[in-house]
């Protein structure tokens, strides 16, 4: 007998494909950086610290968001790009409070060093901000062990969709799995204390589908 | 499932070609017209064959049209192409006038069905005036551009940008080369078709043929820039690059691979310099290919321990891609798209100086297993990012996002 409570909606597994879209926004220097991370729109804050998960990466990347990423390489300041790589963006409850630490970094940063850092002419930081289309599989899962499953076949936009994007989605700041297991009784709480202890931001979404996957077979199989 | 897709499935992935079907089942029916200036030739018309197939067999009804003129006309669009990508070429009016008059003649014959597209995709700036005899358009238009326009001629540009603010969006292939414009600007790198000449699989005895053609070593190291003979390239800095690595290995073979170009004098003023720089060494190969000499140049790839693309100036760099798709690390120039391609230590390294290339070759040599890890790793790279299936998804998604009046969200509830 499957072990659902009723009247439990089954997980409704969903995909997603991101476009990058320019916001003409170029920063040539630190100063400009700042003042651009100012007001530009919060989907590029976001798109510079999470869409990294859905471009080219390797599994190992020096940093994990493009401003530090753009610090270290282009203007060649590692007091910078370490400060930057360090925001967690999941700590954060709002985009606007991670805009803000961002803008503190910088402003840190300009108000210590005598003279502005300068990038080449041809290495400016691009402001870029992203649209998401979101589509149904129609793939269903109605019993939690069949996660188990479920998720190695899912595919790396459904990761995405579920467990980056769904973290500004839900109050909390909550993957969907976490949320729908939730709703079943206190019966996974175990199992969602676990899933919240998995850091997805420095994971690749390969790294997090493995890792989730691994903790379902262990404690809905196990 | 049909065949092409299945073909592509095999390079790319069931679950990559699973995804676009998903993602293209809301879209089916939906009429797509691309136009461009050419079907045989140039890397637009190469993608332009499997992009619009592909989309046809999704369910999407897309078709493919060309617009034609007279000489005046392609005068006219070429000198747009050098002013755009930054020479100081004044157009005649009287091209102008052409210009704009074979863009209205073509606008008559494809009237019923560019009026009825649900998306047009114009590329590059031959047909991009059609726009002006569509007032009444149905569908969203969109101005697909290929060129690297980050420093265009201003007075050209001028010119030409008085059509494309008409569109609905348009798209570059890296933030880099984009201007500004009243409309969204969509990023869609280029990308290879697995299935061209110039990327299949070779058989092993066509791999192995090159050697003697071209009177190589296979037991001694080899290391190969394919490109024209260009300033911009740095042939000679690949030369330098090449003498400096070969102190340290005597037995090292350079081969560089390029096109005739006998209309172009720089090309052959910069052939002049290149054949000067390595005269007199018979383990620098300076080859003259024909332009559709796919399959050497697949084979050089293949028989070459590394890759380089040493440019100190480049658009994409799709030469790099394909190097990458043959399992190849790459030394690559610090610049254009070559950055988003190369990554250090990943798939290979980009450096700035002939003696930044030579440390890099040298270091690679020394590190065989290191440099089948990175060939591994940039094969892969190029699977997941660069393949004509990626480029086919990102074209689905803009059309959605354009049927949603570019909305940053769009769920689809089918």
């Amino acid at each position: 007998m499957p072990s659902v409570q009723k009247n439990i909606d089954p997980f409704l597994i969903k995909d997603c494909a991101l476009i990058a879209v320019a916001t003409g926004k170029k920063a040539q220097n630190l100063r400009e950086l700042r003042d651009y991370s100012r007001d530009i729109s919060l989907d590029s804050i976001y798109y510079h610290f999470w869409g990294g998960l859905l471009r080219p990466k390797f599994d190992d990347p020096e940093y994990h968001n493009d401003f530090a990423l753009w610090a270290r390489h282009s203007l060649h300041d590692k007091i910078l790009a370490e400060r930057l790589a360090v925001i967690d963006p999941n700590e954060f409850k709002s985009l606007e409070e991670l805009r803000q630490e961002l803008v503190e970094i910088l402003d840190e940063r300009i108000y210590e060093e005598e003279y502005p850092l300068w990038a080449k002419s041809d290495d400016q930081f691009e402001f870029i901000r992203s649209q998401i289309v979101i589509f149904n599989t129609h793939h269903t899962v109605s019993d939690p062990k069949d996660f188990v499953d479920a998720l190695p076949k899912m595919s790396l936009g459904s990761i995405f969709f579920h467990f980056i994007d769904a973290l500004r989605r839900n109050p909390d700041s909550i993957d969907d799995l976490r949320v729908w297991l939730g709703r079943q009784g206190k019966k996974y709480q175990g199992v969602i204390s676990e899933l919240a202890a998995v850091d997805p931001y420095f994971l690749t979404l390969n790294q997090l589908r493995t890792k989730v996957a691994n903790i379902l077979k262990e404690k809905l199989t196990g | 499932m049909k065949p092409i897709l299945e073909k592509y499935a095999q390079h790319a992935g069931e679950d990559v070609v699973e995804h676009l079907r998903q993602l293209a089942s809301s879209l089916k029916g939906l009429k797509v017209v691309h136009v461009n200036s050419t079907r045989v030739g140039g890397g637009v018309a190469e993608i332009l064959h499997k992009m619009v197939p592909l989309m046809q067999e999704l369910g999407l009804e897309t078709s493919w049209e060309v617009i034609n003129g007279d000489t005046p006309f392609y005068q006219c669009t070429k000198s747009f192409h050098n002013a755009l990508q930054g020479d100081r070429i004044n157009i005649p009016d009287k091209l102008l006038k052409e210009y704009e008059q074979t863009n209205q003649k073509t606008s008559e014959i494809l009237r019923d069905k560019l009026q009825n597209a649900d998306v047009a995709i114009i590329h590059d700036p031959q047909p991009a005036a059609l726009i002006k005899h569509f007032p009444e358009r149905k569908g969203k238009w969109v101005w697909r551009c290929h060129i690297d326009l980050s420093r265009p001629y201003r007075a050209v540009w001028k010119y030409l940008r008085k059509f494309v603010t008409d569109y609905d969006a348009s798209i570059f292939s890296l933030s880099t080369f984009a201007q500004q414009l009243p409309h969204p600007i969509y990023l869609i790198p280029p990308s290879i078709d697995p299935l061209h000449d110039k990327n299949i699989d070779l058989p092993k005895g066509e791999v192995e043929e090159v050697y003697g053609r071209f009177n190589i070593d296979p037991h001694r190291p080899m290391i190969l820039q394919v490109s024209r003979y260009d300033r911009f390239k740095d042939p000679i800095g690949v030369i330098q690059a090449y003498k400096i690595s070969k102190k340290y290995f005597p037995g090292l073979q350079l081969v560089l691979a390029g096109g005739g170009a006998t209309d172009d004098p720089e090309g052959e003023a910069v052939l002049n310099e290149v054949r000067a720089e390595a005269a007199g060494d018979d383990d620098v190969k300076i080859l003259l290919l024909p332009g559709d000499a796919h399959r050497t140049i697949n084979a050089l790839q293949r028989a070459s321990h590394i890759i380089l693309q040493k440019s100190v100036k480049e658009g994409f760099g799709l030469t790099v891609t394909e190097a990458m798709w043959k399992h190849r690390p790459v030394i690559g120039g610090d610049t254009g798209g070559i950055r988003v391609q190369v990554i250090n230590y990943h798939t290979g390294f980009l450096v700035n100086t002939p003696e930044g290339a030579a440390f890099r070759i040298r270091y690679l040599l020394n590190h065989e297993e290191r440099m089948r890890e990175m060939g591994a790793k940039a094969k892969e790279f190029v699977r997941e990012n660069f393949l004509i299936t990626r480029h086919l998804r990102e074209y689905l998604t803009l059309i959605y996002a354009l049927k949603h009046n570019t909305k940053d969200r769009i769920e689809l509830t089918s």
